[in-house]
């Protein structure tokens, strides 16, 4: 019996069409734009101005409070300018735009292909150079790696996590870095265990991918404290809390943190980020980017410098297919629309998705006819179909005692319901509003 | 028979003492007081509950009145002046005048003018759109147009335009509670001072963008260019982030910034048709011109269609 | 590109269901049933049910459209399902005008008046059925006698003695009051298991086999258009109340003291006339298999509009609705009591609604 989560969940089609494709790396752009916001928390300060000249790997914009991240250039060449640029937030946010000349990185970085296993820093160090490589969450939350590390007075992680659930339909980018970079995975797997004191890692991934969990296990033979444990297939598994949940049966409480139970999460891909700012000495400014859709000729997995126009993915993925409705960033469950696709790719941009006209557009509204599916898949144990209904009639304090706060977005009651009720979006809204006033009379 | 009839009448009557009796034991030993000067007060207010004044209710806002030391600060924009005035005079203090109010929305970004570059079909109201992306068009400051602000106001003061896809402010019907103000999650609409015969002049967009790309989204945006701003003989144009404000407490009306504006971003309505000389208001040809002409889009707005 | 990209929140895609496959779902799911009742009682099955489904399905549109003046949904399939729901809890020789006011009842009354599809607080089709069981409390409890496809619908005047009957139920109930005992009353009407079990007994037409419907609910709980919790409470206390009450009843503490040796005491009643008698009961499987158990527990009571939304809240109310089937049987006036009770619990479910909610995560 494979392990999973107990309550709720889905099982759309999966539809990992790009499953067999190699990473390849796409061209450097001839312009990048890197907004300063790509994490969660406060934007990054730049530290360059238009003209300057950069390198790859150099630092544009330094991290502003505990909560942030540093940003570093992709590209070597010229900043052209510092402005407003659209990105996949929808507005117009702070953008450094560089024009690329040349591929030139800083020295200190090691550009070798050359596997380093051995270290000997001390967890301070490892947390530092993450810090310094400006490393965040790679499944999608992009919370900066750091303050996950800085495990908070009086409380112990016993066990680290390593999500390579990827329970998204399409994506298929950590299963290529599974396959493609297992060693150095696992490199970066004794260093989070070195930088939080834990004895025992445990690998989740789905049992869609059979050739990654008998390569890591094949990998991890020899090693004491990583075990790899396959998955029943099941969204939202990669959930932080669901995952915790099915590897080791605990339930993180409402409104605390998995370091609470004992526990720190971390993606692959932010793991094999770690190995290479570590090991190799290069920030973060890279990363593998699926590129997928049933109409796209090419689905594929590509190492992408951030700040790359979606369109130039799209491109080498054999071009935008006509009758394109929808390109998403990110997978069909959680991820974010786009209006436009000179949209630059950011830190916690896991796929391009694009969508056929037909797939895009939503069905028609019909009266919720109290089938109660919605709280059967809910992973949370909440009540969708009240929260939308509350949130309707803005009712915050019934909002507040039904939970609306534990949401993870996840999506799963929208995508079950019967009359298409747009369950997430008013759920969504009212957590904006309970989430509001808490923080008004928190003043 | 007679017996029953007796028996009932004196078993009911007793009863109905008894309950009478306990009835008013339990008013007398769990009697709250109260200021009878709420009730007074409350009486005075327009009984809306729109929250205009800042409280929940107008009751709320009648005990309030009773305990603030002056009426800094409190004021029933429904009622206005009058209402002020007089609750002032019941608890013997005085009222803070404040001018009449009206609600402007402060974006003219019409279909036609404003492009539209992605098409939207999530659940169509305005803080859920909002909290996605920019909206439809190139201008994501302008408004979304689904509707939050007419479903929020509570005096009919608000319809959606079906050509511009704007909502309009019905003047007559606006209160100027700022429930809009509150909801518009662009914050479009600004309360603005109620000059007579409704005439507004007013900047009617929010896009902070440079010029250009302001102007390539929309046909009416304000593209910072200053010029109003030199004209002002008032110092009432504000340039602030490539946007400029007329300031409705400083501005005379002059309406010399309008002809100004390259984009006609500045609006004016409730005037008479432009002429070489300032109109004088109290020559009797142009008001009833001018009557003619407001009453005609009173028409106009009172004629909307149900929907 | 000259084409605009299409915005929208997450999720980006659907799940396969709709309202309309579930609702059909449900007519496939009942037509086991259907065909069961087809071989016993023939084609008045039929006329009543496309009676039934028809003037259901006109009545949803011309409230829809001339005097709610909304949207038509008729498409979506729930006045359809109602219909043959309340077909199924019908006679299958009823005049079609009593069928025809309650279509108008269930659909005008139990579903339209509070909002249509998804609002309406009790199940229409029972609205329309015991709208229709009080009204006319003869037609409704008569039913022919099965004799295949040769079964009239309308049954000339001369046989209505000879050719019909009433429900295994009611011939117990009006039996026990004569001072019979089960056993004896079995044999008199010549009653057996198997007969019940297949369908070859007195009553509405969809409600008579019990395998039938026992097929349907496979095929739901396949499809996952409803979840176990209901039937079972359902089922699962009606037979626990039955037996519990049984043990202590003559026929229970015949077998018992036979079969084990305990000697149960019985239960001693006064009737009205003042005279000391011992209780008689059927026992729970007799219970379990006659009267609408299966129809009720399976398709009426999991109606999604008027169960509860959380697992435990189903349990509750399929339990609920067990014991007061129980309670009406055998203390209360009428033979059958299912309708009534779904209907009672359906009144129940905004309060559990409120109170019990799931358990959360963490």
């Amino acid at each position: 019996m494979l392990k999973t989560f107990l309550k709720g969940g889905v099982h759309p089609p999966e539809n990992k069409l790009s499953n067999k494709s190699k990473i390849k790396d796409l061209p450097v752009p001839q312009i990048v734009r890197v907004p300063v916001l790509q994490h969660l928390g406060s934007p990054a300060k730049p530290v360059v101005e238009p003209g300057n000249q950069v390198k790859a790997g150099q630092l544009i914009a330094k991290n502003e409070g505990y909560v942030s991240s540093n940003i570093h250039s992709p590209v070597s060449g010229k900043i052209a300018k510092i402005d407003d640029f659209i990105d996949s937030s929808g507005y117009k946010r702070k953008a450094i735009a560089i024009n690329t000349e040349g591929d030139e990185w800083l020295e200190k970085i090691d550009r070798s292909k050359d596997h380093i296993n051995e270290f000997s820093f001390s967890p301070e160090e490892i947390i530092n150079k993450i810090l310094e490589a400006g490393i965040v969450g790679l499944g999608g939350a992009t919370f900066p790696s750091h303050v996950k590390l800085n495990i908070p007075r009086g409380k112990k992680a016993e066990y680290l996590i390593v999500n390579g659930v990827e329970c998204e339909p399409y994506l298929t980018a950590d299963h290529a870095l599974m396959l493609e970079h297992g060693e150095e995975l696992i490199t970066g797997i004794k260093l989070l265990k070195k930088a939080l004191k834990v004895d025992k890692a445990l690998i989740g991934i789905e049992n869609n991918k059979p050739d990654a969990i008998k390569h890591i296990s094949a990998l991890v033979k020899n090693t004491d404290g990583i075990d790899v444990y396959a998955l029943k297939i099941k969204y939202p598994q990669g959930g932080e809390k669901q995952l915790i949940k099915a590897l080791l049966n605990r339930e993180v409480p409402s409104g605390e943190l998995p370091v609470d139970v004992g526990v720190v999460a971390f993606n692959v891909g932010t793991t094999f980020a770690v190995y290479e700012a570590v090991q190799k000495n290069k920030p973060l400014f890279e990363r593998i980017v699926t590129v997928t859709g049933k109409s796209v000729k090419n689905p594929s997995n590509f190492r992408v410098r951030i700040g790359t126009p979606v369109s130039a993915l799209l491109e080498a993925a054999g071009g935008l297919p006509e009758n394109t409705g929808k390109i998403i960033d990110g997978g069909p469950m959680m991820g974010k629309a786009l209006n436009d696709l000179n949209v630059p790719v950011t830190k916690g941009c896991s796929g391009i998705l694009v969508l056929p006209e037909n797939e895009s557009l939503r069905k028609e509204i019909q009266p919720c006819i109290r089938c109660s599916k919605c709280i059967s898949v809910c992973p949370m144990g909440l009540e969708p179909y009240l929260l939308m209904g509350l949130s309707q009639h803005n009712l915050v304090d019934r909002l507040e005692t039904g939970k609306v706060l534990d949401c993870i977005e996840c999506g799963s009651c929208s995508y079950i319901c019967p009359s298409n009720r747009p369950l997430l979006d008013y759920i969504r809204s009212g957590k904006a509003e309970v989430s509001k006033i808490i923080r008004i009379t928190k003043q | 028979m007679s017996s029953v009839v007796l028996y009932t009448i004196i078993s009911l009557s007793g009863l109905g003492i008894a309950a009478a009796l306990m009835l008013f034991l339990a008013a007398q030993k769990f009697k709250v007081y109260e200021d009878p000067r709420i009730d007074q007060v409350e009486h005075e207010l327009p009984a809306s509950n729109c929250g205009g004044c800042g409280f929940p209710g107008c009751r709320n806002f009648a005990e309030a009145l009773i305990k603030a030391e002056d009426f800094e600060g409190l004021h029933c924009p429904v009622g206005g002046n009058e209402t002020m005035n007089k609750i002032a005079e019941l608890l013997g203090k005085t009222a803070v005048t404040q001018d009449p109010k009206v609600a402007v929305l402060r974006c003219n970004g019409a279909c036609e003018f404003r492009p539209m570059v992605n098409k939207y079909d999530g659940t169509k109201t305005c803080s859920i759109a909002a909290a996605l992306y920019g909206g439809e068009t190139g201008c994501e400051y302008g408004c979304l147009g689904y509707g939050d602000c007419v479903e929020v106001c509570k005096f009919d003061a608000l319809y959606m335009d079906a050509d511009t896809g704007l909502p309009v402010v019905i003047d007559k019907n606006c209160t100027a509670c700022g429930a809009c103000v509150k909801e518009c999650p662009k914050n479009l609409f600004e309360l603005r001072k109620r000059y007579k015969k409704d005439r507004k002049i007013y900047v009617a967009c929010m896009n902070e963008d440079k010029g250009g790309p302001a102007k390539k989204s929309c046909s009416v945006a304000c593209i910072g260019c200053t010029k109003c701003v030199k004209v002002c003989t008032f110092d009432a144009i504000i340039m602030n982030n490539n946007l400029a404000f007329i300031d409705s407490e400083l501005c005379r009306l002059c309406r010399k910034c309008a002809p100004e504006c390259p984009t006609n971003s500045i609006i004016e309505i409730g005037f008479p048709p432009k002429k070489e000389k300032v109109v004088d208001d109290n020559t009797g040809q142009t008001t009833t011109a001018l009557e003619n002409q407001t009453n005609e889009e009173n028409n106009k707005l009172n004629n909307i269609p149900e929907n | 590109m000259d084409r605009l990209l299409t915005i929208s929140q997450s999720p980006h895609i659907s799940g396969r269901h709709t309202v309309r496959k579930l609702m059909l779902g449900v007519i496939l799911a009942l037509i086991p049933a259907f065909v069961a009742s087809l071989i016993f009682y023939g084609k008045g099955v039929i006329i009543v049910t496309s009676i039934s489904i028809l003037s259901c399905i006109l009545f949803e549109f011309i409230i829809q459209k001339y005097i709610l003046k909304s949207e038509v949904r008729i498409t979506d399939g729930s006045a359809i399902v109602t219909g043959l729901l309340l077909a199924f809890n019908l006679p299958s020789n009823l005049p079609w005008w009593i069928i025809i006011i309650g279509s108008l009842v269930a659909i005008g009354i139990g579903k339209m008046t509070f909002g249509g599809l998804g609002n309406n607080p009790f199940n229409p089709a029972l609205v329309g059925r015991v709208f229709l069981l009080i009204s006319f409390p003869t037609a409704m409890t008569v039913f022919p006698k099965a004799q295949g496809w040769k079964t009239p619908y309308i049954i000339p005047l001369d046989e209505i003695d000879a050719s019909t009957g009433a429900t295994p139920l009611a011939l117990i109930k009006e039996g026990i009051k004569s001072g019979k005992s089960i056993v004896e009353l079995l044999e008199i009407n010549d009653l057996n298991y198997s007969d019940m079990f297949l369908g070859n007994i007195g009553g509405s037409f969809g409600e008579i086999a019990a395998f039938a419907l026992i097929i349907g609910f496979i095929y739901l709980l396949i499809r996952k258009i409803i979840t176990w919790h209901i039937p079972v409470s359902v089922i699962g206390s009606v037979f626990l109340f039955a037996g519990l009450l049984w043990i202590f009843s003559q026929e229970g503490h015949t077998i018992i003291s036979d079969t084990l040796n305990i000697n149960l005491p019985v239960i001693k009643f006064k009737d009205a006339s003042e005279e000391l008698k011992v209780f008689h009961m059927a026992d729970p499987l007799f219970h379990l298999l006659t009267g609408g158990i299966m129809l009720g527990a399976i398709f009426m009571a999991t109606d999604y509009v008027t169960s509860p939304m959380t697992p435990k809240g189903m349990i509750i109310y399929g339990t609920g609705i067990g014991v007061i089937t129980m309670l009406i049987r055998v203390f209360g006036s009428y033979p059958e009591g299912i309708s009534f009770a779904i209907l009672i619990m359906n009144g129940f479910v905004p309060l559990i609604n409120r109170y019990i909610v799931p358990k959360r995560f963490g």
